[in-house]
């Protein structure tokens, strides 16, 4: 086989995979799973955002998860009985792309002397402000309704046919969840096209030049501060369409589902699975969304098993191996489970 | 000849160390002019004030006519002043030919709609930019190297792959901050090849130097600083001979 043929076949096995993935794990598992499946797509897409700015631009940005909130909310107020308007996800979705890439450039326009540690506090505090407003601005006037969240948010319908509700294609009875699923992974893609061609790019360039050395980037006539806030939004829409979907998708936001441990989380995606290299981001997003979920059902059966009862609460068993794997990679895979050989050489440079 | 760069009464001050005062001296088009001075002189602050790494205290700087911005390296770097680094910068994990495409970015324009979309405007761009980088990277003469990582190049090799990185800005001054430092006989003599080419190609350079043989050698003129003063400015021959300057590296670099 050529390497053309090869290309063709590997896509197209990528793609039979990707199609009949919610059948065999619906199948096999039931439908919860492919509700886990649909949020591995949205937290991929979340994660390929942030690893612009993480991984490409190399700004560690510890607030992320505030893009994600604003594109969530954008929708819920447009997209729900709290203000009494309707609009159609396709016009809320580039929307909330275009303003949460605003608050990126918002919230990067101050941070853009700080690097690495200085910066990660600074946008971890960006971050929590975002989720502070959501929570507080319901008076004087109720913008956000408060803790409470906002409900009854209008599911996502393509061509009037809300995703919620399952349809049938020739007697095959095809689920909401299925449905998300499929439109969560066609824009995944769209993500990882969008990523790929900028990675190979003047501004990829760029954005690498600054990571390895910010005085000769600028030395080379690089607009430190243009192209860093590009990553900073570019990142950020990516992190809105997300935001959006999760709205649709669960028809419900609250200011909880923004706080800092979702941060970490897609941080850590990103890291765990290899900064900068999409391959890597995707495996990264797929195994803390699936993997977290795996435990949380197995793990309590597990011990009435082992043991006969359940000794450790699986919610707190479940953090602590989280926490054990994340020490044990970067112990061991310091640069990532996947990462490019870019980033591996830079963290070997930084061992030895 | 016409003057291509005039720094006027140009000042910087470090705390208590005033590592440049009142610094005057005019660069001629096309000419190679030398700035040499013993250890700690100020010849590298020069550098980075000009270039903008630096904000100057005091003075102006006029690049081919007009007037320098301060604190804008990118800029400079636009306006056709390209540098290189006592201690080498380049892109490590980058290879060599990246190296050296980043460079082109001051006069390429492809923006995220380029590279998402990849329209015929930006592929021809982006297909210019990797060929000028190869034809740089054959000019300095390490065309054999493109696809290594910067930082595997020899010591030399990453002097000139410095140099073509800056010559992808398509500068009108290329200044160079000790580009022999650290080089052995074989390779000094390859660099004054190729800053000769340079000057026939109708680059003005300015270099900083500790070889003195290369200076003299090379250099149209040469301006020697000493506590951060310029104290003579002249044909090589004639500095030389200056007793302030033989003053000044007797008296300043025991070492
Ligand atoms: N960033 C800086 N901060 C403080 N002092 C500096 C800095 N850069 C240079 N200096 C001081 O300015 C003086 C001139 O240094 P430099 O320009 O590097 O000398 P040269 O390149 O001629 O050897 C020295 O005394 C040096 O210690
Ligand atoms: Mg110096």
């Amino acid at each position: 086989m050529d390497q053309k043929t090869k290309a063709y076949a590997g896509t197209f096995l990528i793609a039979a995979v990707l199609a009949v993935a919610p059948f065999a794990v619906g199948g096999a598992f039931g439908n919860t799973w492919v509700r886990v499946l649909d949020y591995a797509a949205l937290y991929i897409i979340l994660a390929l955002g942030l690893n612009i700015v993480v991984g490409f631009a190399g700004l560690l940005d510890l607030g992320y998860i505030a893009f994600y909130a604003v594109g969530a909310y954008l929708y819920a107020l447009l997209a729900s009985p709290h203000f009494g308007l309707h609009w159609p996800a396709w016009a809320i979705l580039p929307l909330g792309a275009c303003v949460a890439g605003l608050f990126g450039v918002l919230l990067g326009a101050p941070t853009l002397r700080l690097r690495g540690d200085y910066l990660a506090i600074v946008t971890l505090g960006f971050g929590e402000i975002i989720r502070i407003f959501m929570n507080n601005l319901n008076a004087p006037i109720n913008i956000t309704n408060g803790p409470k969240g906002i409900a009854r948010i209008d599911a996502i319908s393509i061509a009037g046919q809300p995703l919620s509700k399952a349809i049938e294609i020739a007697g095959l009875k095809i689920p909401g969840v299925y449905l998300y699923y499929y439109l969560f992974v066609v824009l995944a893609l769209g993500i990882v096209f969008v990523s790929i061609r900028l990675q190979d790019s003047r501004i990829g360039r760029a954005w690498v030049a600054i990571r390895e050395d910010e005085i000769a980037a600028k030395a080379c006539g690089i607009d430190t501060r243009n192209v860093k806030l590009l990553a900073f939004a570019m990142g950020a829409s990516f992190g809105g369409v997300a935001g959006g979907l999760f709205a649709g998708f669960q028809e419900f936001v609250s200011p909880e589902s923004f706080g800092l441990m979702e941060s970490v989380m897609v941080l850590c995606m990103v890291v765990l699975g290899g900064m900068g290299h999409i391959p890597g981001v995707i495996l990264g997003g797929l195994l803390l969304t699936v993997l977290p979920e795996a435990f949380r059902h197995g793990a309590g059966p597990a011990q009435q098993a082992l043991f006969g009862k359940v000794l450790l609460d699986p919610e707190s068993l479940r953090m602590l191996l989280f926490g054990i794997a994340l020490i044990a990679v970067m112990l061991y895979r310091p640069a990532g489970l996947w990462p490019d050989a870019r980033h591996r050489r830079e963290m070997a440079e930084k061992k030895s | 000849m016409s003057a291509l760069l005039e720094a006027r009464g140009v000042g910087k001050k470090f705390g208590g160390v005033q590592a440049l005062k009142d610094v005057t001296l005019t660069i001629n088009a096309g000419e190679i002019y030398g700035l040499i001075g013993p250890n700690g002189a100020g010849k590298t602050t020069f550098f980075n004030v000009l270039t903008g790494l630096y904000t100057r205290d005091g003075g102006e700087v006029l690049f081919a006519g007009s007037p320098l911005r301060l604190g804008s390296p990118h800029e400079v770097t636009r306006a056709g002043i390209a540098r290189t680094f006592q201690n080498i910068r380049l892109f490590g994990n980058m290879t060599a030919r990246e190296n050296v495409m980043v460079g082109r970015h001051a006069r390429t324009g492809a923006g995220v709609l380029g590279a998402v979309f990849r329209s015929a405007a930006a592929r021809a761009e982006e297909a210019a930019i990797r060929r000028r980088a190869d034809e740089l990277l054959h000019y300095v003469g390490i065309a054999d190297r493109g696809d290594d990582l910067a930082r595997h190049l020899s010591y030399g090799d990453q002097r000139r792959l410095e140099i073509a990185r800056a010559l992808a800005t398509e500068p009108k001054l290329l200044a160079l901050d000790e580009p022999a430092a650290g080089m052995n006989a074989t390779e000094t003599a390859a660099l004054r090849v190729l800053v000769e080419g340079l000057r026939a190609d109708g680059v003005t350079v300015l270099l900083i130097e500790h070889d003195v043989k290369l200076v003299m050698g090379l250099c149209d003129r040469v301006a020697v600083l000493d506590y951060g003063e310029k104290i003579a400015e002249d044909v090589p021959a004639a500095v030389q001979k200056n007793p302030k300057v033989i003053e000044a590296y007797l008296g300043g670099s025991v070492a």
